[in-house]
């Protein structure tokens, strides 16, 4: 999206979107070929490990935050890998071929002081998927931080994943779109943005993270006045909220 | 904020279930698509789970402004006798197909393209479901639009000849959709995965009045003031009925006043599920409070009413496809136990949603835990109710098909930004 195509300066455009899961038609059944997959598998299916999960079934508390991990612990029975992997905050790596080396490191040196090799059930096989996201505009705008004490409650999950989780790894600052909007509203925005910074991601389903979000956003911003503020500065990448950012086109996702 | 917007439409009957943001959802995400022309293909109008299914999507999609058909390919015996061997063997059972009935088959779909060519050419999308109609895309060489063959069967373990027979006329496909990744096989083309769903507004699955679910449990002599196990299956080994005999005999030590019903029917034309029936029958001979319901076909809204009145339901298979059985109980807001495998394990989520189990004494623990605290029961119904709204019911379903379709009809790059 053109940053000048559309807006007056500090509003906030509510996108949302949806996966389509492809199957990649690769397995794992034991933790070499898990390691050997990863190694030249789509960046694509990286990503849908990590984040893709979050628009999947899944009950409020997850105990680990990537397929990886969980299948480690759940099939494989390998705790201590399980645990190792599920340290890794995708969020910290730049690009998806920086997160596949540390799987790799983190699987490799597991392989290194193991003996024994540990197989899944036929059919407990790690399966390779990866997603095709579709972003689409839902033509609401928000002009007030204050309005999203009302906004977030009826925001999809697809809503949500977008601005809360995929927008750490779409933006190089890193951080969601809520942060990156409040961030550039001026300093006044600090407190909440804090406490937005608590809330983590990845062990909640989005419909626990959008309660979430929806009791901070109350707490913070029921009472704030209702002129619109100015941005200030030049802002790392909140200054047309969302949309003025771009996602890294080309780079697999 | 109204996200429902306008009123006095179906889809409107799906926000009181679903969501506003899920219904709202959909609305935007079918504006990407507005008007073009769709057209599902299958094999029979009523009847199985996936003339259930297209019922309920396909006046959705027309709802959200996409022009749809629903077209039924016809046949002849000999035809349905081959697509009912290629569904057994595709399956895993090894059966050789004569060839005049691959002939009869590969003759059904030239006669029904004929019939259908031009509406099949002329859309933008066409969605064949299952091997029936598979060959029609043989016979339109001037299609425009892109053609998704949907698989609704586990083809894990295919029975190779026969797989290799069907994937000449399957990988002429633009995409195929699985419902879950275990069951899908390679192919030319991008695979996506979409589980199955509910209705949440069918008679299987609308909420009923606790006097219909009274008079449903007396016609069959349950008795409402006793805790009631429910399994609703056929009488197939595979969904192990003789093993819920078992659980529920280990824990009426326990909890001497339960009662099971096993309901299923259907079995006059399945030789060996009529040997399942007569072993589950001696098995439960002797004692009042198991009820074996085989007598024919019970009606949707006697199913619904069974699950609504029963206080934990089981589903112990030993091999399962997705377990749509398991779906319909926990929207009804029930614990469910069931076997640890297939789709079951995307549901049940030990002490959140349910139980997995392996043996008969895992499921009788289960029970016991269970009945044991009516309070925690009632907490896991309710959490499985709420993972069904959000993940399976059949807006769930139709936002994966649409969001394909825009896949499709914008390259399957990994993100596509529109609007």
């Amino acid at each position: 999206m053109n940053n000048e195509e559309k807006g007056t300066g500090s509003e906030f455009w509510i996108k949302d979107c949806a996966l389509a899961i492809l199957a990649t038609g690769r397995r794992a059944q034991t933790l070499r070929e898990l390691r050997d997959s990863i190694r030249d598998i789509h960046p694509g299916s990286i990503y849908h490990h990590f984040w893709g999960a979050l628009l999947r079934p899944q009950f409020s508390d997850r105990e680990f935050n990537n397929d990886f991990a969980s299948w480690c612990y759940h099939s494989l029975h390998d705790s201590v890998v399980a645990e190792r992997l599920a340290m890794i905050d995708p969020a910290d790596y730049s690009d998806m071929e920086a997160l596949r080396q540390e799987l790799i490191g983190i699987i490799e040196e597991r392989l290194d002081e193991t003996e024994v090799v540990s197989v899944a059930k036929p059919d407990q096989q790690f399966h390779f998927a990866r997603s095709v996201i579709v972003v689409f505009d839902t033509h609401r705008r928000l002009y007030h931080p204050r309005e999203l004490v009302e906004a977030v409650p009826q925001m999809s999950a697809g809503t949500i994943f977008y601005h809360f989780i995929d927008a750490r790894r779409r933006e190089p600052i890193g951080v969601d779109d809520f942060r990156a909007w409040l961030m550039g509203l001026g300093p006044g925005y600090q407190p909440l943005c804090d406490a937005i910074a608590e809330i983590d991601p990845y062990f909640e389903s989005l419909y626990t993270l959008r309660d979430r979000l929806t009791e901070v956003f109350a707490r913070f911003l029921t009472n704030a006045p209702l002129t619109p503020p100015k941005p200030v500065g030049k802002p790392a990448s909140g200054e047309r909220g969302a949309t003025r950012r771009q996602s890294r086109a080309g780079e697999g996702s | 904020m109204d996200q429902s917007s306008s009123g006095g439409s179906l889809l409107d009957r799906y926000v009181e279930p679903a969501g506003p943001d899920a219904v709202a959802q959909l609305r935007q995400l079918a504006e990407l698509l507005a008007g073009i022309k769709v057209v599902h293909v299958n094999s029979t109008r009523t009847g199985g789970g996936v003339a259930e299914i297209l019922e309920a999507i396909v006046p959705l999609m027309q709802d959200l402004g996409l022009d749809t058909r629903w077209e039924v390919i016809e046949g002849s015996e000999d035809f349905f006798t081959c697509t009912k061997s290629f569904h057994n063997a595709l399956q895993g059972k090894s059966l050789e197909i004569p060839s005049s009935f691959l002939r009869c088959y590969e003759q059904t779909n030239a006669g029904n393209a004929e019939r259908l060519r031009t509406v099949l050419e002329e859309a933008d999308i066409v969605i064949v479901h299952d091997p029936q109609p598979a060959p029609l895309i043989t016979h339109c060489p001037n299609r425009r639009g892109k053609w998704i063959w949907r698989c609704h069967i586990d083809l894990s373990h295919p029975y190779r000849p026969v797989w290799k027979y069907l994937r000449e006329f399957l990988t002429q496909y633009d995409a195929s959709i699985f419902s879950l990744d275990a069951f899908a096989q390679p192919m030319p083309h991008p695979v996506f995965l979409i589980p199955p769903s509910i209705d949440p507004l069918s008679e299987k699955n609308i909420p009923l009045d606790a006097e219909t679910v009274q008079r449903t449990l007396a016609e069959f002599g349950i008795d409402r003031e006793r805790p009631i196990l429910l399994q609703v299956s056929r009488f197939d080994r595979f969904k192990d009925p003789l093993g819920v005999i078992q659980a529920y005999r280990l824990a009426t030590r326990f909890i001497p006043g339960l009662q099971l019903v096993l309901a299923g029917g259907g079995a006059a034309d399945d030789p060996e599920g009529e040997v399942v029936l007569r072993d589950v029958r001696a098995a439960a001979e002797g004692d009042p409070d198991i009820h074996v319901l085989s007598s024919g076909h019970y009606s949707d809204r006697t199913i619904n009413a069974l699950q609504t009145g029963a206080d934990i339901v089981l589903q112990k298979s030993l091999r399962e496809g997705f377990g749509l059985t398991v779906t319909e109980a926990m929207w009804k807001a029930k614990p469910v136990i069931g076997g640890n495998t297939g789709g079951i394990r995307l549901q049940l989520m030990n002490h959140r949603t349910g139980f997995l189990v392996d043996t008969p004494e895992g499921a009788a623990l289960r029970i016991r835990y269970l009945l044991a605290d009516r309070r925690r029961m009632k907490e896991i119904g309710q959490n499985a109710r709420e993972l069904v709204r959000q993940n399976f019911l059949i807006t769930r379903h139709l936002r994966e098909y649409l969001t394909v379709m825009v896949s499709l009809l914008h390259g399957t790059q990994d993100r596509i930004e529109l609007g």
